[in-house]
């Protein structure tokens, strides 16, 4: 985490982008306050005059009545005083806070897909929920009862120096190290409370894998070792959240103890100075009775101040990544994507080099100088080992990451130079693992298309027909069919069930260019060859980038490029590159030269008796040590 | 199942109010001492600077005029004891700063503890009925909402309340008609309690409701950011997400808001109050019956003893939220974990993996069945594949031999036992099932590895690592083992995060292994890998393995093709080959596809 210098307050001052609007309310509910605590204060000496005057002196009904009709008037003032603080600074309060939560998210959504594979989850929601809930409370409470309790305490000090000023000079003197104490309070306090947020979001990661991860927990009986590993971490937090009260006490006892120690003194010298006839005894009972009513301020000072500090923690927190730069984002003077050839887009990959961000230096790029034409309307498959870049590659088309160096470009222009919104209209993808949300059937496959853009009827159509293609039958199957409500939170689908809508979605989004990663991996075989025939039928005309594993998939493709070691080693048709290529051959069948000098194994060999020669004879490849 | 129907109104609310107040006083029961302790050190911290004004009456009224004849004894005295008194009352002060934070946390830290267990005994039916993001709110938010009470909430109710008793006593033996006006004022007080009462909890749970709600947004989102951004999906989720923090800062707001009226109907009462006994007690003194000092003295008690009421509003109003959040979580404590614990468990120290399955009837949830009638045997030591389509059932046996879910009837007999009966570190101990999903947790490779066996030496881990051919992978990244991988291993691609979840199993050594699609996503040559290492590993075990590809089926001693939950054929993969039947077509499919 970097290590922030600027001030609370300075650091508090940024909290104005948010709260400017709610100002004029914040301000006039702390003058409410202000007021009720004043009138609080004068409701006493109210009580005092009337006692002394027209109970002792006058004796008529009449004046006790108006007397208590005064108390009265003073008292529902006050009551109101509270309300209009609580009316003022309410609506602010959360609006502020809704305005923060709403910022936060729409800045993790523009937030590049690398951004969020390096935050955790757990991280993130604790800056979303808790953070903000902690400046919201120190923003509608913590900030006005400051004011008002230093004020309060400034103004009862200004009454004790006019009552008797050498005793509160004194008081003054004594005040000194309280502000010092204060100080470095500040400095201890600040860094615990920021550890103890974030360890609290830490546990939030945990408690989020825990539940991520459950099947994996569940499948290997770890349930108990995640609960030590939690606990563990329950654990630092606890010790945290101590270290922080010790903190806290440390200055409570300063701030208790020091200015009651010093009206000790005080009270020693005052009656001496009484003694001397030097000041008078009603001074001395005087600056008493207001030493009273300012102690109380003094001692909420300590937990305003940890609570200011809590708040300056969240609140940092949350800056840190409402203002993370976005890398990925829309360049200043977008083009317009031409309109595509009668055959369809091109894809074309010009030396381009990725690696992740905050990989070691003296590791090599992902993608090293990878050149590749997709040509309109083609289907190209990519294939190479596990770990080979495939996936990296295929996602630097729509932008999900951007390219270290190179260049990507569709129909002549580079990706960076266009619309985020634009490209990705153009580029469809369905991923490996299948993303599906908490939404119905329908919605989940008309995803990528805009709302305006097509008619119900048209809609309720492509529905189909992507789904079709995608051999999901399976759907009208489920209890309410298309409406059936899918994802988290409806109904659990199996892998290749998952599989096949996120392909009907990319396929119903119709782009110029369809991305497919690996996309039938969980399909039955059977399943998978309908869903390649009805698939290459479809396709056509549609640019489309297919990372494959397996034969079956390539089976997609008119072409094929071999990804290895971070670069093309071969393009073209599948029976030519599995007769001449021998990375290829290797990668598809285990057979050939094997990099990692494992012999292929026997009983499968025999199993494949291919038609292609199978060669030994390939050539030694440069990566194979790695 | 919808959020909506789960968190819907018909539910019995007496009956979770006492659910949840059972669980606060379960809580509390571990820290009575140290709660108790609090509050007596609370109580004497109240005590300490009321000798304050004392002491000041004693110097001006002892200490001046021994001081004017020369004696600065008493004034010293005087002097010294509220010296003591104001080091005592910070002392105290802190200590009580101290003695409260650790009760609240130690309260904080047992009821993390109890959801995260429980929530791990829960069975995958629950986890997929309740969503992950609503666990993770009753994990997160909802436990804030209990910490904001604990913070504050003992010291400022026993402060508060024993200020107020204290007063009211002192009144009463003041001047008891006085004290009688005052208690008079109690009964709006509590009609106004309990209005309050009602209407924020109705308000907090709505609030609570609100945040589950946005929180379950938040998780699916960030989790599915990927497609978000690939369908250009940004606009309308933010919208969504717009649209429940209003909903939630609303229902916050109007709970702040009841908070607000509570509050200043409390601070009116008092008023009024105070006038009251001023009016009545006025006219007393005009009628001789009360004398002024008395009168002042009372007025000034009245006063007093409405000044904690804010501070009691408060903890009043945290209370409310907290007992809304409570109320969430003892629901989910109260959970019964559809797949229970054994009452009697049998040991199975040494299992030989014999698996039966006899007349398994089984459906999910209230579903349809998914295996009408489904009998099986795998002897120990076989090796078997599962064959079919899509939706066939085969996933559904794999989950029912791990036990992730029970059977409806019938039994799943490993060993001749049944696994409702097996010891649970048994049972995980003989059986191990890698699945198509394979998620990494953060932390190192090692560590997720080790997750197979967390007491594995770092050898036996690159062991494991090496026999599925992850150690050259490994190897290559920065810190080689100690290598921390991202958040659910997104550096990692999916082959890669498959052959972690195969190192675990091969570190985990069961005498039963259940592969459920657990090479989809590995490529040919890795999978050989893999399946060699297995080949070592599986000699003499029992392995069920589910593929779809029919390169990971072909090894196989037994192949089973299952349709529509039933077993329609039966053999060794040759066997089947030569019969022609379904099997026999996948094969020719699946040549025809490597051509």
């Amino acid at each position: 985490m970097p290590i922030e210098r600027l001030s609370t307050t300075r650091a508090m001052a940024r909290l104005l982008r948010w709260a400017r609007p709610a100002l004029p309310r914040i301000a006039a509910g702390g003058v409410a306050s202000l007021g009720a605590s004043l009138l609080a204060l004068a409701v006493p000496q109210v009580l005092r005059e009337v006692v002394n005057g027209p109970l002792l002196t006058e004796g008529s009904p009449g004046a006790v009545v108006q007397a208590a009709g005064l108390v009265l008037a003073l008292g529902v003032l006050e009551a109101l005083l509270v309300w209009c603080r609580r009316a003022f600074i309410l609506t602010p309060g959360t609006t502020v806070e809704r305005e923060m939560r709403t910022d936060l998210f729409g800045r993790l959504l523009e937030l590049p897909v690398a951004f969020h594979d390096r935050w955790p989850g757990g991280q993130l929601l604790s800056r979303a929920m808790s953070d903000l809930g902690m400046v919201r409370r120190w923003l509608a409470f913590g900030l006005v009862m400051l004011v008002v309790s230093a004020t309060t305490a400034v103004v009862g000090v200004g009454l004790m120096l006019a009552t008797a000023w050498q005793l509160g000079l004194v008081y003054l003197v004594g005040a000194a190290p309280v502000v010092w104490l204060g100080f470095r309070f500040r400095e201890d306090y600040k860094a615990v409370a920021r550890q103890a947020r974030d360890q609290a979001g830490d546990l939030a990661t945990t408690v989020e894998e825990s539940v991520h991860g459950i099947r994996v927990l569940k499948a290997f009986g770890r349930g108990g070792d995640a609960l030590e590993d939690f606990a563990r971490q329950a654990e630092d937090l606890r010790s945290t959240e101590i270290h922080k009260a010790r903190t806290l006490s440390r200055v409570s006892f300063a701030l208790g103890a020091l200015p009651e120690a010093v009206l000790a003194v005080s009270l020693g010298l005052g009656v001496w100075l009484a003694a001397e006839d030097a000041g008078s005894v009603g001074a001395l009972g005087a600056f008493f009775a207001t030493a009273a009513v300012v102690n109380g301020p003094v001692e909420r000072l300590g937990q305003l101040l940890a609570m200011t500090l809590d708040a300056r923690a969240a609140l940092d927190r949350y800056i840190e990544v409402v203002d993370t730069p976005n890398a990925v984002g829309d360049p200043a003077a977008p083009r317009a994507l031409p309109e595509p050839a009668a055959r369809g887009s091109r894809v074309v990959l010009a030396d381009v080099r990725f690696r992740h961000p905050g990989a070691p230096p003296q590791s090599r790029d992902v993608l090293d100088g990878v050149d590749l034409e997709v040509e309109p309307g083609e289907t190209l498959a990519l294939v190479g080992l596990t770990g080979s870049g495939k996936s990296a590659l295929a996602q630097l088309v729509p932008r999900l990451y951007d390219v270290t160096g190179g260049a990507v470009l569709l129909d002549g222009v580079d990706v960076r130079d266009v619309e985020r919104a634009e490209l990705r209209r153009a580029v469809a993808v369905a991923f490996e693992d299948p993303i599906l949300f908490s939404a119905s059937v329908r919605e989940n496959v008309l995803l990528g298309v805009d709302d305006d853009a097509i008619s119900p009827e048209a809609a309720e159509a492509l529905v189909r027909e992507s789904l079709d293609v995608a051999s999901a039958g399976f759907v009208d199957a489920l209890p309410h069919g298309l409406d059936t409500v899918i994802g988290e939170e409806g109904l659990s689908l199996s892998g290749g069930q998952r599989q096949r809508i996120a392909l009907a979605r990319a396929i119903a989004a119709r782009p110029r260019v369809l991305v497919l990663d690996d996309p039938l991996s969980a399909l039955d075989v059977a399943t998978e060859a309908a869903v390649t025939a009805r698939l290459r039928a479809t396709l056509t005309g549609t640019t489309t980038l297919v990372v494959a594993h397996r034969p079956s998939t390539v089976a997609l493709a008119d072409r094929v490029a071999v990804l290895e070691d971070g670069r093309i080693t071969g393009v073209g048709r599948h029976s030519d590159l599995l007769a001449r290529h021998a990375h290829y051959r290797y990668v598809l069948t285990a057979l050939g030269p094997d990099p990692r000098e494992v012999p292929p194994q026997d009983s499968l060999s025999g199993l494949l008796d291919l038609d292609e020669p199978v060669g030994g004879a390939g050539r030694s490849r440069p990566g194979a040590e790695r | 199942m919808s959020a909506a129907l789960l968190e819907g109104a018909d539910v019995d609310h007496a009956h979770v109010r006492r659910l949840s107040l059972r669980l606060l006083r379960s809580l509390l029961r571990p820290v009575a001492g140290p709660a108790w302790g609090t509050v007596a050190l609370v109580v004497a911290a109240q005590v300490a600077p009321v000798a304050g004004p004392a002491l000041v009456a004693v110097a001006i009224d002892r200490g001046l005029p021994a001081m004017r004849d020369g004696d600065p004894v008493p004034l010293l005295l005087a002097a010294g004891g509220y010296l003591v008194a104001a080091v005592l009352g910070g002392a105290l002060t802190a200590a009580v700063v101290r003695a409260a934070a650790r009760v609240s946390q130690a309260i904080l830290l047992d009821l993390r503890r109890r959801v995260f267990r429980h929530t791990q005994l829960l069975s995958l039916e629950f986890h997929e009925r309740y969503t992950s993001g609503r666990i993770i709110s009753r994990q997160t938010s909802d436990l804030d909402a209990v910490r904001e009470l604990l913070d504050g909430g003992i010291t400022t109710l026993a402060s508060s309340a024993l200020a107020m008793v204290l007063t009211a006593a002192s009144l009463l033996l003041l001047d008891w008609p006085s004290g009688v006006v005052l208690l008079i004022a109690v009964v709006p007080g509590v009609l106004l309690t309990r209005w309050f009462q009602a209407r924020s909890q109705a308000q907090y749970r709505k609030q609570r409701t609100a945040a589950a709600r946005l929180i379950v947004r938040f998780v699916e989102t960030m989790t599915g950011i990927r497609a978000v951004q690939a369908f250009r999906r940004e606009r309308p989720v933010a919208a969504e997400y717009g649209r429940l923090s209003e909903e939630y800062r609303g229902a916050s707001a109007e709970g702040i808001r009841l908070n607000g009226l509570f509050d200043s109907g409390l601070t009116l009462i008092g008023n009024v109050t105070v006038a009251a006994v001023l009016l009545v007690g006025g006219l007393r003194v005009l009628d001789g019956g009360l004398e002024v000092g008395v009168l002042a003295a009372a007025v000034l008690y009245a006063k007093r003893f409405f000044s904690p009421l804010t501070q009691i509003g408060m903890f009043y109003n945290s209370f409310q939220s907290a007992t809304a959040a409570l109320e969430k979580l003892a629901e989910l404590l109260a959970e019964e974990p559809s797949v229970p614990e054994p009452a009697r468990p049998i040991r199975l120290p040494s299992p030989r993996g014999d698996v039966r399955l006899a007349g398994v009837e089984f459906g999910y949830g209230d579903g349809p069945s998914v295996l009408p009638r489904l009998d099986l045997h795998v002897p120990a030591g076989q090796s078997v594949a599962l064959v079919g389509e899509t939706g066939a059932g085969k996933s559904t046996v794999a989950k029912l031999l791990a036990r992730f879910y029970d059977v409806r009837s019938g039994a799943v007999l490993i060993d001749d036992v049944d696994v409702r009966d097996i010891a649970p570190q048994d049972l995980r101990r003989a059986l191990v099932m890698v699945t198509q999903e394979a998620y990494l947790f953060s932390g190192s490779i090692a560590a997720n590895i080790a997750l197979g066996r967390p007491d594995a030496t770092r050898a036996e881990i690159e062991a494991a690592a090496q026999s599925v051919g992850l150690h050259p992978l490994v190897e290559q990244m920065p810190q080689g083992y100690d290598t921390e991988v991202d958040k659910r291993g997104v550096r990692l691609s999916a082959g890669q995060r498959q052959l972690v979840s195969f190192a675990r199993a091969f570190l985990a050594d069961p005498a039963l292994l259940v592969l459920d699609e657990a090479t989809s996503s590995l490529d040919v040559p890795g999978e050989q890998l893999v399946q060699r290492g297995l080949g070592t590993l599986l000699a003499g075990r029992t392995s069920v393995v589910i593929a779809h590809r029919l390169s990971t089926v072909m090894g196989a001693d037994r192949v089973l093709v299952v349709d529509g939950g039933r077993v329609v054929e039966d053999g060794s993969p040759s066997a089947l080959i030569a019969a022609g039947g379904r099997f026999a077509e996948l094969h020719a499919e699946w040549r025809r596809s490597l051509r």
